[in-house]
């Protein structure tokens, strides 16, 4: 289980991205939220979202974690398993 | 993209940009000349698309670039980083790109959305497994050569029906090699390798686009330098078949419009240096001769050698050197005199400026007296200071962002491509001899006490000759580079050229000015065709800046209107189309004795010389044919 302080810095961190990403400032990511949810979530926004995410935390998705993403709290969950400094 | 400095308030400018009621294309480029990362860069391009949906901006640089990406893999995620790096230099570019795997299709097929593209500059990006697919190994030597000349012919066969249908630029990418080696360090003992076919070809394309007069853009020296990771993630080759990796492709963007910029005569042309601490360790006002710090023995001495080597390299290329220094001249000047460690010395040094006027000040100074634009020069100084005062004053000086350490400069200067050249000619590498010669000129000038004395004490001599395939290199470097002297900024391509030479209908001349302190090279061009029976248009009147003042245009006029007369027209027409940066010439035609015949709201005119009752001008330089 990740530690609730580090859970809200991820979310926090991954806001910051989405907001850049779709040009908005106004993203509430849930757990729950999805491509379908979020108007101009395409494959191209995908990728993205997945570079953002590896230059931020300086980490590496392989094959097997992208393939597995379904919604920002997977995103999140592998942020918080591979990220070595989420400050 | 770490010469460029980070933006402060990057979301809140972004946000201001896309409400501006106003033309926001200079704000635009001003966001584009920060560090961007791909995320940033795809923003700055959407709302630089949704304001410009069908219009061109007013203020660009040169004409709209029609940009066709022909690709064999996805390229999508580049469109918007490639714009970008146009956008950063002032240049609009609007791209297309051919159908999945269509591009050798689109390319033959008159009815295909490429040509109603109409492109004037393609750029193929083909991929390294597309190219490579003919090799495997277990192939013999003879098979791997055979599946090398297949790759070779069929990227031939790309540029010349590329070069048969559009005029223009073209450009090659050079390959990535995303194959793991079979064998190791000797992988080039397996004649079916992938890796190494990959490496014989990008060796090749070398030649080939020389004799083909295509450009590189250079990815695998670029993986050399990043690595190969950095440039190809084997996964999103999987996921979305990008070849390039998007955390990439701000630079691969900035790379293509270099060349794009090149092509139009758009890239840097003088390096401006600050002294202290920049060219060596110390102030030499404080320190003296004595206690700064250059040469050997300490490896900051070293490396400020080295920054000095780079610099004397790209001035012995044809790149102008200049100096900017907050200091008393005299102090400035001693160690370029007698410091026995100093590479740079006063020689190499086309203008020298130490006082203690602001750095604007004297950076504008620069600029007017080697008759170069503002837009040419690239600022090089150690104080953060005085960078962010320069970037504020004058935004279209490009300002790098150095750390303290020497050691990093010059690569850090080759990175950010500001030189980007295509090629290289005799002028390039005595332009420093030029510039001093012309310092001789100045002297001279200041001396004579009446301008005819001047002009006379120069003893010119003006050598010109119809256009040859000796000078073709330096016509078209000259035809596509000058932007200030330039009456109508037709850029041709070298078999436009080779064209004019052919048709007995028009001619071209090359001017070439010698005077007593030395050869000034090829210094302008003249195209003229005939327009209906009777009449020459001038398509092309262009002249070196360095020669303003010295009654060549009069001479020049002379030939031309010799040339006309031997084509049997009675009338000569002079058209000027005005762009951001020909206003000196906007009178040309007039102050020559032309009448106008008509002038358009968007400022062009077009003027007529009777050539009946036209009498030679008068001027102090001598015309040999040559």
């Amino acid at each position: 289980m990740t530690h609730p302080a580090n859970q809200e810095a991820i979310y926090a961190a991954l806001t910051e991205i989405f907001n850049e990403v779709f040009m908005r400032d106004d993203m509430q990511l849930q757990p729950a939220l999805g491509a379908k949810d979020v108007p101009g979530w395409d494959s191209f926004k995908q990728i993205e979202i997945m570079v953002s995410v590896e230059e931020r935390f300086n980490i590496k998705l392989n094959t097997r974690e992208i393939d597995s993403l379904r919604c920002v709290g997977d995103l999140a969950d592998v942020v918080a398993r591979k990220a070595q400094n989420l400050a | 993209m770490r010469w460029l400095p980070e933006h402060p308030n990057w979301r809140t400018h972004l946000r201001e940009l896309s409400h501006q009621k106003a033309d926001i294309w200079a704000n635009a480029v001003a966001l584009a000349n920060h560090r961007l990362d791909f995320v940033r860069t795809n923003a700055l391009d959407t709302t630089i698309r949704h304001r410009y949906e069908a219009t061109v901006p007013p203020q660009t640089a040169t004409r709209p670039v029609r940009l066709a990406i022909l690709a064999s893999s996805t390229v999508a995620h580049l469109h918007a980083p490639i714009r970008v790096g146009g956008l950063r230099r002032n240049i609009w570019i609007t791209t297309y790109e051919s159908g999945f795997g269509q591009y050798v299709q689109e390319l033959l097929d008159p009815a295909s959305s490429l040509h109603a593209f109409k492109p004037d500059c393609i750029l193929f990006a083909l991929d390294s497994r597309h190219l490579a697919q003919g090799a495997h190994a277990a192939m013999s030597a003879d098979d791997a050569a055979a599946a090398l000349q297949e790759a070779q012919a069929l990227i031939l066969r790309c540029w010349r029906a590329a070069k048969q249908t559009f005029n223009g630029q073209i450009i090659q990418q050079a390959l990535l090699d995303p194959f793991p080696p079979l064998m190791g360090s000797n992988e080039h003992r397996l004649p079916g390798s992938r890796s190494r076919f990959i490496a014989r070809l990008n060796e090749s394309l070398r030649e080939m686009a020389d004799a083909d007069g295509v450009d590189l853009l250079a990815l695998d020296q670029a993986a050399d330098r990043d690595g190969l990771t950095a440039w190809h993630d084997t996964a999103l080759w999987h996921r979305a078949k990008q070849e390039v990796s998007p955390a990439r492709g701000p630079i691969y963007g900035d790379m293509v419009a270099r060349l794009i910029a090149a092509r139009q005569g758009r890239s840097y042309k003088c390096l401006v240096l600050d002294l202290d601490n920049t060219l060596w360790g110390g102030v030499i006002g404080d320190d003296g001769m004595e206690g700064i710090i250059i040469g050997q023995g300490s490896p900051l001495g070293e490396a400020f050698v080295a920054v000095q080597e780079y610099a004397k390299e790209l001035a012995r290329r044809g790149v102008i050197l200049a100096v900017c220094s907050k200091n008393d001249e005299a102090n400035a000047r001693a160690p370029f005199e007698s410091h026995p460690d100093m590479v740079l010395r006063l020689s190499d040094i086309a203008c020298f400026r130490a006082n203690w006027d602001d750095k604007p000040a004297n950076i504008r100074a620069i600029a007017a007296a080697l008759n170069i634009g503002l837009d040419s020069l690239v600022f090089l100084d150690d104080n953060p200071f005085e960078r962010d005062f320069v970037r504020t004053e004058l935004p279209m000086v490009a300002v790098p962002e150095i750390s303290d350490d020497p050691a990093d400069v010059p690569q850090l200067l080759a990175e950010a491509g500001y030189f980007e050249s295509l090629a290289i000619t005799d002028e390039d590498r005595e332009r420093t001899t030029q510039y001093q010669e012309n310092r001789a000129r100045e002297q001279l000038r200041a001396g004579a006490s009446d301008l005819e004395g001047y002009l006379r004490g120069l003893q010119m001599r003006m050598v010109w000759k119809h256009f040859d395939a000796l000078g073709l290199q330096r016509i078209v470097q000259l035809i596509n580079k000058t932007n200030q002297f330039n009456l109508t900024t037709r850029r041709h391509t070298e078999s436009e050229i080779m064209g004019f030479i052919a048709d007995p209908a028009a001619f071209g001349l090359q001017l070439r000015l010698l005077d007593r302190f030395g050869d000034n090279g090829i210094i302008a061009i003249v195209i003229g065709r005939t327009q209906s029976p009777g009449t020459v248009l001038i398509d092309t009147w262009l002249m070196s800046c360095r020669v303003l003042g010295r009654q060549v245009e009069a001479t020049t006029l002379n030939l031309v209107v010799a040339a006309a007369r031997s084509l049997r027209a009675h009338t000569l027409l002079g058209e000027y189309i005005p762009t951001a940066k020909n206003l000196m010439v906007k009178d040309h035609y007039e102050s020559l004795g032309f009448s106008v015949v008509s002038r358009d709201p968007d400022g062009s005119s077009l003027a007529s010389l009777d050539l009946d009752n036209f009498s030679s001008l008068p001027t102090f330089i001598e015309t040999i044919e040559g």
